[in-house]
């Protein structure tokens, strides 16, 4: 869907982006992800055209992103507000027509996202006197009212309250299942793993590892295995990483070079083993870990 | 109705138009400025209350005046009052004032013009003032003609008034057009001030309603469907049809409630001249039968003309400034150190309009209406005096630059300020974003 191939932008000495390669699957839900300042946002607006990048091309499906593409693109940006003199239904209405709908099909696309999300009541009134929440809601609806391919959302669930962000979650996800391509971006990383199939991780404006979400966790799978028992029987004398007390008994991780099968044994015949995997890495740690060595070659 | 520029134009004159401050202020502004017109004219007319003014009158200079019908003099024997005993009859009678005029040594006319006393009940008006003054003046003086042998009769047939008609010579014979300097500097000063008005107003609307969008972080939504400077000319231009509408129903207003006032509620006052303000040209001058010449030796076509293209090259020029100032701020508190330098040249050249208006080809005049900051103002002050159409060309054509100049700048101001937020921004900074 986008593509996006030695992009550079540069903001005085400060480098945004020092030419970053993603390829961002038709139809995914991607998660965009990184510190503050590591380079999301600016990549965003480029997608957007509110700013042009310095060298580098953006593809939109097959094609060097053109101006039209606007009108399929959905964005709801970090730094989000409506005009608050407004009346809500004036302002989705003028937003839509901003991004080329009809009066008429504009008004009837925003009646039913209006009933979908029970929002009715709010069309007459002014934007400030909504709620936050409320705001919230119609900001989502005049970012998908245009049916766009591609929906962009920065920090999208920062400043939401946990009944709009299921709400919005769940809106996203039937969004994608009739096609759209989705793209998260945020800091707060563990916010979308539930959410996303594909990832790409940005630090200091480079692109450090990129594709589908289980994929990388896999890939930097590094030899933690989590043992469930019914108490610490066995455990003494060994390098445990995390241990907790559960209702089912204890948990504990341990760190180990290989297959831990002495270690199963071990606590088989001592203790009663409850359950044993093989940790998979949420996505922060695979970030701390390329931040700390590097990212793993593919074949290791 | 999709361009997006249009959109853009809709709404900020749609939101606008639609206020009820719009409202209020647009049928507001021509009742108070025709009541600026009006109100002075009717308290000038508005005569005091009739008075009766004792006189005691020791050299019988004022007698037989009788006074008018609104200040009556009655006169006090002076064989049988003294001051003291005239104020006491001022305290006890119905009258309103006392007059003294001693009569000094030898009546000497110095003497007595130094030392006359008037006493009210109640402050003394200054109509009152006036009357008892003119009354005294003219009868010393002819008591001092009288005392050097003159006939004040001879003096009054002496007094000449002398009025000059001034033309302007025409590079052609036949071509000589009646000078009406005091209407042109009146139609100049009116025209200057109005731009200045309208340009200050509305460009602060402009920077205002840039703000609001950054404020309201409504901004990035909109630059992800347009252009920024597709925004910033939307918003522009639709202040801008805000302005001409709401001027337009001022000028209208106010000649309507000016005609009707004058032609059918107080005909009487606007046959005076009605005093303007202190520092304006002075159009008593105009001589009645000579107006219509005058008035038909200003190129109503150009001053019409020019006014019309300095309203919006001005309007143009400064608020594409001021959207540029908006989007570098978060507030417009912060506003101020920022303002001061774009405003000065628009404030220089409102304070200088009396130079200009007074010396309308000088120097100062030429310069002032050539720099494209200062010649909306400047140069239409100059207009009604006449201009070689070089330099209205001259003018013009760095107007216009000057607005695609500021223009290009201005987008690549704003085009980075409104996505910055929390951060105080300095002079060289702006300068940098320049280069983005």
């Amino acid at each position: 869907m986008i593509r996006a191939e030695n992009v550079t932008k540069q903001y005085g000495p400060k480098v945004a982006l020092g030419g970053i390669n993603l390829n961002i699957p038709k139809g995914s839900i991607y998660g965009l992800l990184g510190p503050n300042g590591a380079g999301k946002t600016s990549f965003i607006r480029i997608m957007n055209q509110i700013t042009a990048p310095d060298s580098g091309t953006v593809y939109f499906g097959n094609r060097e992103l053109a101006p039209n593409d606007i009108a399929r693109i959905g964005y709801l940006p970090e730094e989000r507000g409506l005009y608050k003199k407004m009346k809500v239904g004036e302002q989705v209405l003028y937003l839509a027509k901003l991004k080329g709908l009809s009066a008429a099909e504009a008004k009837s696309r925003a009646k039913e996202w209006f009933v979908r999300l029970e929002m009715e009541s709010f069309w007459e009134k002014k934007v400030e006197d909504l709620s936050k929440g409320m705001a919230q809601k119609v900001q989502f609806v005049t970012t998908v009212l245009h049916k766009p391919e591609l929906l962009i959302f920065d920090e999208p669930f920062t400043g939401f309250d946990p009944i709009n962000t299921n709400l919005i979650k769940k809106e996203i996800k039937r969004l994608n299942q009739e096609g759209a391509t989705v793209i998260f971006s945020t800091h707060r990383m563990e916010s979308v793993e539930e959410i996303c199939d594909h990832i790409g991780l940005i630090n200091n404006g480079e692109v450090m590892v990129e594709g589908p979400l289980l994929d990388i966790r896999k890939h930097y799978m590094n030899g933690t295995y989590a043992f469930t028992t019914k108490d610490e029987q066995g455990f003494e004398g060994k390098d445990v990483l995390e241990r907790d007390h559960v209702h089912t008994g204890y948990t504990a991780t341990i760190k180990a070079n290989e297959y831990p099968s002495g270690l199963i044994q071990e606590l088989a015949s001592k203790n009663q083993l409850l359950g044993f995997e093989e940790v998979l890495p949420s996505v922060s740690d695979v970030f701390i870990d390329i931040v700390q060595n590097g990212p793993k070659p593919k074949d290791s | 109705m999709n361009s997006p520029i249009l959109l853009i134009i809709q709404r900020e004159f749609l939101t606008r138009v639609r206020k009820k401050t719009f409202l209020l202020m647009t049928l507001l502004a021509p009742v108070l400025l025709a009541a600026v017109m009006i109100v002075p004219g009717l308290l000038a007319s508005m005569p005091e209350e009739d008075k009766t003014i004792l006189v005691l009158d020791e050299p019988s200079i004022l007698l037989p005046e009788e006074g008018t019908s609104q200040f009556a003099l009655d006169y006090l024997n002076p064989g049988e009052f003294d001051l003291e005993l005239a104020k006491q009859f001022l305290r006890e009678s119905d009258k309103d004032a006392l007059l003294y005029i001693p009569a000094g040594n030898g009546w000497d006319p110095d003497f007595i013009k130094r030392n006359i006393l008037l006493y009210g009940k109640e402050d003394i008006g200054i109509d009152l003032q006036r009357f008892i003054e003119r009354q005294l003046e003219e009868k010393i003086n002819n008591q001092k003609l009288i005392q050097q042998g003159v006939d004040p009769e001879v003096v009054t047939q002496t007094k000449t008034q002398v009025s000059v008609k001034s033309f302007t010579l025409g590079e052609e014979e036949g071509n000589e057009e009646t000078s009406a300097t005091p209407l042109k500097m009146g139609l100049g000063y009116i025209a200057g001030i109005l731009i200045y008005f309208f340009i200050f107003f509305y460009a602060v609307q402009v920077m205002r309603g840039v703000i609001e969008e950054k404020t309201s972080r409504i901004v990035e939504v909109i630059i992800s469907s347009v252009r920024p400077r597709q925004l910033m000319m939307g918003k522009i231009l639709g202040i801008g049809l805000v302005g001409v509408v709401q001027f337009l129903i001022w000028v209208i207003l106010s000649g309507t409630i000016y005609t009707v006032v004058s032609t059918f509620i107080y005909p009487e006052i606007f046959a005076q001249q009605v005093p303007m303000a202190p520092d304006a040209p002075d159009l008593s001058q105009v001589d009645q039968g000579n107006i219509f010449a005058m008035i038909n030796s200003i190129n109503f076509p150009v001053v019409l003309g020019g006014f019309v293209f300095y309203f919006f090259g001005g309007y143009f020029l400064y608020s594409a400034l001021f959207a540029a100032l908006g989007s570098a701020i978060d507030q417009e508190a912060d506003s101020q150190q920022f303002m001061l330098p774009v405003t000065a040249p628009m404030i220089i050249a409102i304070t200088t309009a009396m130079n200009i208006v007074q010396d309308p080809n000088g120097p100062m005049a030429f310069w002032m209406s050539m720099i494209p900051l200062t010649s909306p103002i400047s140069m239409m002050i100059r207009l009604p005096f006449g201009v070689p159409i070089w330099q209205m060309a001259l003018s013009a054509s760095l107007l216009i630059a000057t607005f695609f100049g500021v223009v290009a700048l201005a987008g690549k101001i704003y085009r980075v300020g409104i996505l910055m937020y929390g951060k105080k921004v300095t002079w060289k900074e702006l300068f940098k974003w320049l280069r983005y």
